[in-house]
This record gives structure tokens, sequence and C-alpha cells, in this order.
């Protein structure tokens, strides 16, 4: 009864004017924003839930579905799928599925790790360029015009081919080593605009030192583009990695990527051993479509934040 | 504009010039005595010292910097000790293939995407439109050796319809001509390159659809397709000019994947087989030619764009 009487009264009341300028919005009202027009896209949603899938799948996974994977049978090759081999086995007689979720893991820890290298470099030089200007500004970005015009796919591999043995943390720090040019041009780009932006000057008048503005204002800010940056970075190092073991740069044994499975698949193309072909290459383009998808809905959730302020 | 033009120019060269600096490094670093791996692990030391001397690597390193630059400009990119001939006559021999698969390719996915994204723009979220983008976007995260990899299991070896090897003559004519078995190394790289580009191209035409010039055509009477063919085309393709120059290097580096899936003769297959014979020589200089390519593509665009866009030509 009271709840009815209290929508009348709602109702009743004179709306209230709009104040000028807009509706104030709290501090944290930005972030909550983006967080619901991610969640209302749905190609986001299920990027998200693709990659949760992966995660679990390669690093959970190995502990139910138990699998050996360092010693070779040759006996044991090509068989086809059943019971005690889901996937069937491969031409070394590894267990399929036990390699995909394997690889899997490579590809997820070097495409985070590389990303966090190249995002934590990127960031750091694009901010020193943006904030300091001046000559230091010019050479920094110089330098990034002249690493970015090498193709990158060529400087990797010449830097695998020297300096063999590739594991995880070497490859990562090789892709992120090269990939943060990108993400330096875009944090400063980022950072030149919000320096002249009204709230920054109003905050500043107000005599805000440069400490505040720079944790208060420059990096929440240029936050949004460095997130939408980093998810599209995993996807092109998952790719990356992909490329270079099928060139023959990937990992070394005992470790494998989905590049060297997909390399080895090629042999056996036309003996329809379809079980060591299609599911690992439809599990790469999985991730890397949920990176993308991920990586378009939070560009336009940032877009969204900035839109509506 | 002048000024800018200029402007332009000589921050590629400073960049070209950082190139050069940069992999010149790169040789020095990765090779700072070429006469060991030329030689063999059995020559004599002595061997190896003569050779480096005779080769002139046994100078202070401004000296060979100085020389190797001197080289660069007269377009003397080293010698390849591995195949024992000039990078410049390997290149020479290879760059052809290379440049035929690239530019039929960009050719065709230009003349695709375009249409396509425009086409997506107007039907924006019809079912049309969704199903064209779910397939871009698949084919966009498709590493290329997979999406070569489909293209040889269904085509070459499900269906028959074409050969899974590119054309094996080492003469240009014969290979262009052979369209049958450079259809598939074709195809890759075209949609890869539709993929990326009918993207962009529906975006930008989705933008100037919303801009008031459009509505004005509309608004005084011109037929629908001639204010797509001469408002909406024109401005849209506009974003296209940057993104075809900036495509140079990554077909550069796409050829890489695609020439070795499908064994096609081109500097992509050269590289790798040179990289898997430690000949830094040309392994540097084609990284070389991938970087001059970046910047005389980006720069090329850049006029082009200004020679297609009054506003920036005025501004």
């Amino acid at each position: 009864m009271s709840i009815v009487i209290g929508e009348v009264a709602e109702e009743l009341r004179p709306a209230e004017p709009i104040p000028e300028g807009g509706h104030v919005q709290g501090p944290r009202a930005g972030w909550r924003l983006a967080l619901s027009s991610f969640v209302e896209n749905k190609l986001a949603v299920v990027g998200s839930g693709i990659v949760i899938f992966f995660v679990l799948f390669c690093f959970v996974g190995p502990f139910i579905y138990r699998t050996n994977q360092v010693d070779t049978n040759l006996l044991n090759s090509f068989q086809a799928p059943s019971s005690q081999h889901w996937l069937g086995t491969d031409s070394y007689g590894f267990d399929e599925l036990g390699r995909i979720m394997k690889g899997g893991q490579a590809a997820l820890e070097i495409g985070f790790l590389s990303s966090a290298i190249a995002t934590v470099l990127g960031t750091l030089v694009g901010a020193v360029a943006g904030l300091v200007g001046g000559v230091i500004d010019g050479i920094l970005m110089r330098f990034v015009d002249i690493l970015l015009s090498l193709p990158l796919l060529f400087v990797i591999l010449i830097i695998s081919n020297r300096y063999n043995g590739a594991t995880v943390l070497s490859l990562s720090i090789i892709i992120g080593a090269f990939s943060w040019l990108v993400s330096a041009r875009l944090v400063r780009g980022e950072v030149l605009s919000l320096r002249v932006r009204d709230f920054v000057l109003a905050s500043r008048t107000m005599g805000a030192n440069k400490r505040h503005l720079i944790y208060k204002h420059l990096i929440p800010n240029a936050l949004g583009v460095v997130i939408v940056n980093i998810t599209f970075q995993v996807a092109d190092a998952i790719n990356l990695l992909a490329l270079l073991g099928f060139l023959g740069y990937g990992l070394n044994y005992p470790n494998v990527s989905w590049g060297d499975m997909l390399s080895n698949a090629l042999n056996y193309l036309s003996d329809g051993y379809w079980w060591v072909v299609y599911p690992v290459g439809i599990c790469l383009v999985l991730v890397v479509m949920a990176f993308n998808f991920i990586g378009d809905a939070l560009r336009d959730t940032v877009d969204v934040r900035l839109r509506r302020r | 504009m002048t000024a800018y033009l200029i402007r332009r120019f000589v921050t590629s060269l400073i960049v070209i010039l950082g190139i050069a600096f940069i992999t010149f490094l790169a040789v020095h670093i990765i090779a700072p005595s070429p006469g060991r791996a030329v030689l063999g692990d059995r020559a004599s030391q002595a061997a190896v010292n003569a050779f480096n001397k005779q080769a002139g690597y046994d100078q202070p390193v401004w000296v060979q910097f100085l020389k190797y630059m001197w080289a660069l400009l007269h377009g003397n990119l080293g010698f390849s000790y591995k195949s024992n001939q000039t990078v410049d006559s390997l290149i020479i021999e290879n760059a052809p293939h290379s440049m035929w698969l690239s530019g039929i390719s960009l050719l065709l996915s230009i003349l695709i995407a375009i249409p396509l994204g425009i086409f997506q723009a107007v039907k924006r979220n019809s079912v049309a439109d969704q199903s064209i983008t779910a397939f871009a976007f698949t084919c966009y995260s498709m590493p290329q050796n997979f999406l070569g990899l489909l293209l040889i299991g269904f085509l070459a070896i499900s269906f028959h319809l074409f050969p899974s090897e590119a054309s094996q003559s080492e003469k240009i004519i014969p290979y262009i001509t052979a369209v049958r078995a450079n259809f598939l190394p074709i195809l890759t790289l075209t949609l890869t390159a539709v993929a990326a580009y009918s993207r962009y191209m529906r975006s930008s035409g989705l933008d100037a659809l919303a801009q008031d010039y459009i509505r004005l055509a509309r608004a005084k009477g011109l037929s629908e397709a001639r204010v797509l063919r001469r408002h909406l085309f024109r401005n849209a393709s506009l974003p296209m000019i940057t993104l075809i120059g900036l495509s140079i290097p990554a077909l550069l580096g796409g050829n890489l994947v695609v020439e070795n899936l499908f064994n096609s003769h081109g500097l992509g297959l050269l590289f790798i087989n040179e990289l898997g014979n430690e000949d830094f020589n040309t392994v540097i200089a084609l990284t070389l030619l991938g970087g001059v390519a970046t910047v005389v593509g980006n720069l090329i665009a850049d006029v082009a764009l200004t020679v297609a866009d009054p506003r920036i030509r005025i501004s």
C-alpha cells in the first residue's frame, strides 16, 4: 500500500529542473557507465566468455585431462579420436587435446606477458615524451618512427634466429620489445590532448601540483586508450606467435605453440588426419577473435565515456 | 602546403638515415666477423683474418659505417657470400614475383573492399551487413598461415580446383600468366586485406553518411546513386589512401608467410631461406628495404592525400 502511495507521490512531484550543463555525476560514474555499456555489448560478453573458457581450458584442463606431453610415442601416432584420446594423437604420438592445452598456455602467457611489457614501456615513453616535450619528445618520437618503419616480423625473426633457444619468457621479451611503439604514440597523443583540456586547466588554476595532475587526471583518462590497446596487443602477439611457429622460429621442445602445431599439420593435410589440423586452428582463431571482440567493445566503451562526459 | 611537404620529406629522410644506421648496427652486432661464417668452422684463423682484412671488416666501426652508407647511396646493398652474388642481383631476381603477388592482391582487395564497405555502410545493421562483418572479422582474426591452410585443405586437396603450390617458374612472364597456380596465394592475401579494409571502409562510410554534405546532396534532389558515387564514395575513400600507404610493409611481411606457405619465389621466401643460411647481409638488406618501403609508402600516401583532399591542401 505504502509503495503505491510513494509512487503516486513521486509522479505528482514536479520534475526537477535539469541543471545547467547537464546532470552532475559522481567521479566513478564514468567507469560504471563504461562497465554497463561493455556488458550491454553482446560480442564483448561472448569474447570475455571465450577468453575465460580458454584460460580455464589451458591452465586447469591439464589437471583434469591428464596426458603425457613429454615422451614421444611413435607407435601411437595418428590415432583417430577415441575415448582414450579425445582428439586423437599427432605425428609424434602426443595426445592432440592435451597438446592444444599446452600450446594454448604458451599463447596466452606470451600474449599477456608481451603486451604487459609493451604497455609498460610504451606508456612510460609516451608519457615522458608528452609531458616533457621539446627536444626529448622529438628524439623519442623519431626513434619510435624509425623502429615503427622496420618490418616487425623480419626483425623478430632475425633476433629469434640469432639467439635461439626460444622460451616463453624470451619470446615475450622480444615481441614486447618491438610492440610498445604503438602504445607510446597513443599515450603521447592522449597526454598532449589532455594537457590542454579545460578540466586540467581548471585543476591547475586551483593550484594542483604536477603529481596531482598526473595521478588524478592524466593517468585515469589515458588509461582507457591503453587498456583498449592491450587487448589488441594480446591478439596481435598470439597471431605473431602463430606465424613465428609456422616459420620454424617458435618455442623449443618440450614447449609447443599453436603455430608449431599448424606448421607440422601442413605436412599431413592431404592424409586425412583432420584432427591435427583443424581443432588447433579453430582454437587459435577463436582466441584471437575473442580478444579483438573485447578490444572493439572496449574502444566503443571508452568513446561512450568520453562522449557522455 | 609546400612547407608541409618539405618538412614531411625531411623527416622521412631522417627516418631513412636512422633505419640505415640501425641496420648497420644490427649487421655489426650479429655478424662482426663474417670470415668465420663464410669460410666455415674448419678454416684456419689466419685465413679468416685475411678474409676479414680483405673485405674491410677489421677497420674501425665508423669507417665501416661510412663505407656502408657510401655503398647504400650508390644502391649497393652488399654481397651475399652464401649465394656468391650481390644482394642487389638477388633482390632483382626475386622482387618481381613478390611485387606481382602483392600488387595484384592489393589492387583486387581495394576493388572489392571499397564497394563492399560502402554497401555495408548504406545497408548498415542489415543481415547482409552483419554477415559480411562476421566473415571479415573471422578472416581478420585468422593468422595468414591458417587461412592459407584452410584454402589448401578445401580448394586444393578436397576439391582439386587449384594446385597447392604457386607457380615455380623463375621468369616473371610465365609466373604472371600462371593464374591457376597463383590463385590460392593471391586469394589468401586478398581475403586478409579485404577483411581489414572493408572494416575501415564501413566505418569511414558511416562517418561520411552522417555529414551535412550528404544531406545537402539528397535535399537538392540528386539521385541516390549519384549521391553515393559523387559524394559518399569520394569522401569515404580518403582514409583508404593512408591505409594503402601503410599496407606496403604489411604486404611485404604478409608475403613472408604466404610465399613460404605456397613456396613461391619472392623476397619473403628469400628472407627465410637466407635467414636459415645465416646470410645476414641479405637478411638485413631486405629488412632495410622493408623499412625504406614503409617510409616511402607513408610519404606517398601523405602526398596523395594532400592532392586528393582540398581541405588538407588549403590549411
